[in-house]
């Protein structure tokens, strides 16, 4: 219980430091929306081209985004040493990372779902259609790119070159999240659109597997 | 803050070593804090007063020894620290930390700062015990005020509120008087002062002679991580703690 | 030292009888003729480079709980050894793939799976040269071993299931299916003799690195004085 109590104390402290500031959503927006339009030069945008290629440009945005989005998560508690704070307060040290790792999701959803339209657009591709299964493939891959993010974001902020060093750590670990969260979109925005439960699956072992990790040794991560 | 609610609380230190790969920061640490008593740590930058500061608080894990919370009355029921900071160290020691940083969000105001961390030690009425604590440290007319406008010595009355949120028994401070101008530094003895007497036992480090190593019952002189004098006589304790920086 | 030798010997004797079975005792393939005899390397190389992962993550694990210098210096012991076996088979299989289909590199699901370790384990060597502070080297660099490892399974199942448009390899379709019995027992040999091998090597770089260790806990203690 005060698992779940300080988690969602803590998460409301993230989710009003950065809609206070609203640095990182608008940095990453506009992050995304510059990789989605000089993409567009790469190859011709037709319906058929984009179809192919659309959702690998998609969550190679996405990826590269949030490696750049986790990078203050841990180095904002570095400035006054508010992790030692939050480390002398809680009782389970695995409070910080799940709502961290809660609202970083929260964040990279906001931000996909924002791209989405102008992605449509841009690209001539319908997802109505497929709107809550492209959600749920949006939110089962961002919940694995912050999982591993926030874990490696706490490694990284202590480390020297912890600018590159994030992405370089993070993108190769989450190259399965990249294949699957890619084969289902391709399903879905396909001109008979079909939802690959297999992928579906696999991402949600991902995700269960490193949270599983991340809680078991969580604690660890936060030692000094 | 004279309301009881806390069990007067001592720190033992056990034969504490920390090594950072081959450099020792302490060696052979071996010394016991009775209940109620007021010492100040003196020792150049990187004697070792900030680490022993960190380990009694729970934040470093120390390389060997052991760190134990005897309590006042009679039989010493303090437990072995465990691997971090948990509920059974809060419950035995519940030290308040007072660090060099200020240890509060530049982002929030002061009152959300004191009621996230009341929220996180489950802190009963926590509305009521941080809306005290804001009259007392002074800060209830600024208290919806982001931290991040704040004086430094503002910020270090929001640091020493928030490490009493909990009522705890033991203080420890690291370098409290850092950045306070002369009216700070009288308030933080007047408050400390307070604590002293109410029965806290508090650790803390110190530069120089001020207002606030006037309190000190007690002196520990630390060099490369060493205890080389350890005081309770008067004079010596001024001596020792005059002698700091040198 | 003369133990030491004598291993040494005793392990390149293996490797090259290794090779003399890759070379004159197993046969020749049918399909692929003699460019096939790199297959004893490659794979060989692949599984022992996996075994060499495993001991890091196991070494990693023991950290983490013990807190012993010793299990850090096996992790990076056996991450370079598993580095050095992994670059065999990223070299090996583009040679071994030209003759045979005309192109150097094929998005085979095993050779790029091979790649991503690859990339993932150099990036926890790369993660130990950006910590200073010895311990807190150890501990990290346990813990992103501790969740490369794991991923290694996620990786190999979704470039296997997803990334795999090329026909498969003809020796290692399926599960080594018509693998002629020699070849299996050369194999075999050949996986011992690089077992062998990578025991050699990491035995050498524990040692190493063992050193390195102490010297830097004396200069310390120099410097302290």
């Amino acid at each position: 219980m005060s698992l779940l109590s300080s988690t969602t104390a803590l998460l409301g402290k993230e989710l009003r430091t950065e809609f206070r500031s609203r640095e990182l959503l608008t940095t990453t927006v506009v992050f995304i929306l510059m990789v989605i339009v000089l993409f567009s030069f790469t190859f011709d945008p037709t319906y058929n081209e984009s179809r192919r290629f659309g959702p690998g440009l998609l969550w190679l945005a996405f990826l590269f985004a949030a490696s750049l989005m986790l990078q203050p998560c841990f180095l904002r508690e570095q400035n006054n040493d508010t992790l030692s704070a939050l480390r002398l307060s809680v009782s389970d040290p695995f409070a910080i990372f799940l709502a961290k790792l809660v609202a970083n999701t929260l964040f990279l959803l906001f931000t996909e779902v924002l791209m989405l339209p102008v992605f449509a657009v841009l690209y001539n591709v319908p997802v109505l259609r497929v709107l809550g299964q492209l959600l749920l493939v949006f939110f089962l891959g961002s919940l694995g790119v912050s999982i591993a993010g926030t874990a490696l974001s706490a490694i990284s902020a202590q480390a020297r070159m912890r600018e590159l060093l994030l992405p370089l750590l993070l993108l190769p670990l989450l190259t399965p999240v990249l294949v699957a969260s890619t084969q289902v979109t391709v399903g879905l925005l396909d001109a008979t659109p079909f939802l690959e439960w297999k992928g579906v699956g696999f991402l949600l072992v991902f995700d269960v597997i490193f949270l599983t990790a991340l809680w078991l040794f969580g604690e660890y991560l936060l030692e000094e | 803050m004279t309301a009881p609610g806390f069990s007067p609380t001592g720190i033992r230190f056990e034969n504490i070593e920390k090594r950072y790969g081959g450099l020792a920061a302490l060696r052979r640490i071996r010394f016991e804090i009775t209940p109620g008593e007021c010492v100040a740590l003196a020792g150049r930058n990187g004697s070792g007063k900030t680490t022993l500061l960190r380990i009694a608080a729970g934040l470093v894990r120390p390389s060997s020894g052991d760190l134990t919370f005897p309590l006042a009355a009679g039989a010493p029921a303090g437990a072995p620290l465990p691997a971090l900071n948990t509920e059974a160290v809060r419950a035995n020691a519940s030290a308040g930390f007072v660090a060099h940083a200020t240890m509060v969000y530049d982002e929030l105001t002061a009152e959300e700062n004191l009621l996230l961390f009341a929220r996180l030690q489950q802190t009963p009425n926590a509305a009521e015990r941080v809306e005290k604590l804001l009259h007392e440290v002074g800060l209830f007319d600024r208290r919806d005020s982001l931290v991040r406008t704040f004086s430094r010595g503002m910020r270090q009355r929001v640091a020493i509120a928030r490490a009493l949120l909990h009522k705890p028994s033991i203080l420890l401070l690291d370098e409290p008087s850092t950045g306070l101008d002369p009216q700070g530094v009288a308030w933080l003895a007047a408050t400390l002062r307070q604590l002293r007497d109410t029965g806290r036992t508090i650790l803390m480090s110190l530069h120089g002679e001020s207002e606030i190593s006037m309190l000190a019952t007690r002196a520990i002189r630390l060099d490369a991580g060493l205890i080389v004098a350890d005081t309770r006589t008067g004079a010596e304790v001024r001596s020792i703690l005059t002698f700091a920086d040198a | 030292m003369k133990k030491q030798l004598l291993a040494a010997a005793i392990v390149f004797l293996l490797v090259g009888a290794a090779a003399y079975g890759a070379f004159f005792v197993a046969p020749t393939e049918r399909t692929m003729g003699p460019i096939q005899r790199i297959f004893y390397l490659h794979v060989s190389s692949a599984w022992t480079g996996l075994c060499a992962f495993f001991i890091c993550f196991v070494a990693n694990i023991l950290y983490v709980f013990r807190r012993q210098p010793q299990w850090d210096w096996l992790s990076i012991s056996a991450a370079e050894v598993g580095l050095v076996f992994t670059t065999v088979v990223l070299v090996s299989g583009p040679i071994w793939a030209h003759p045979v289909w005309g192109i150097w590199w094929t998005w085979d699901a095993r050779l790029t799976s091979t790649f991503i370790l690859w990339l993932l384990y150099a990036c926890f060597l790369l993660l130990r040269t950006l910590v200073e502070e010895p311990d807190r080297r150890a501990l990290f660099s346990a813990l992103f071993g501790i969740f490369a490892f794991l991923d290694v399974p996620l990786v190999f199942g979704s470039i296997r299931w997803w990334r795999t448009q090329h026909p498969q390899p003809v020796v290692m379709g399926g599960s080594g299916s018509g693998l002629d019995p020699t070849m299996w027992k050369v194999l075999f040999f050949s996986w011992f003799a690089m077992l062998a091998l990578m025991a050699l090597l990491m035995r050498a770089r524990y040692v190493m690195e063992a050193a390195r260790g102490e010297l830097e806990m004396v200069r310390h203690e120099a410097e302290a004085v």
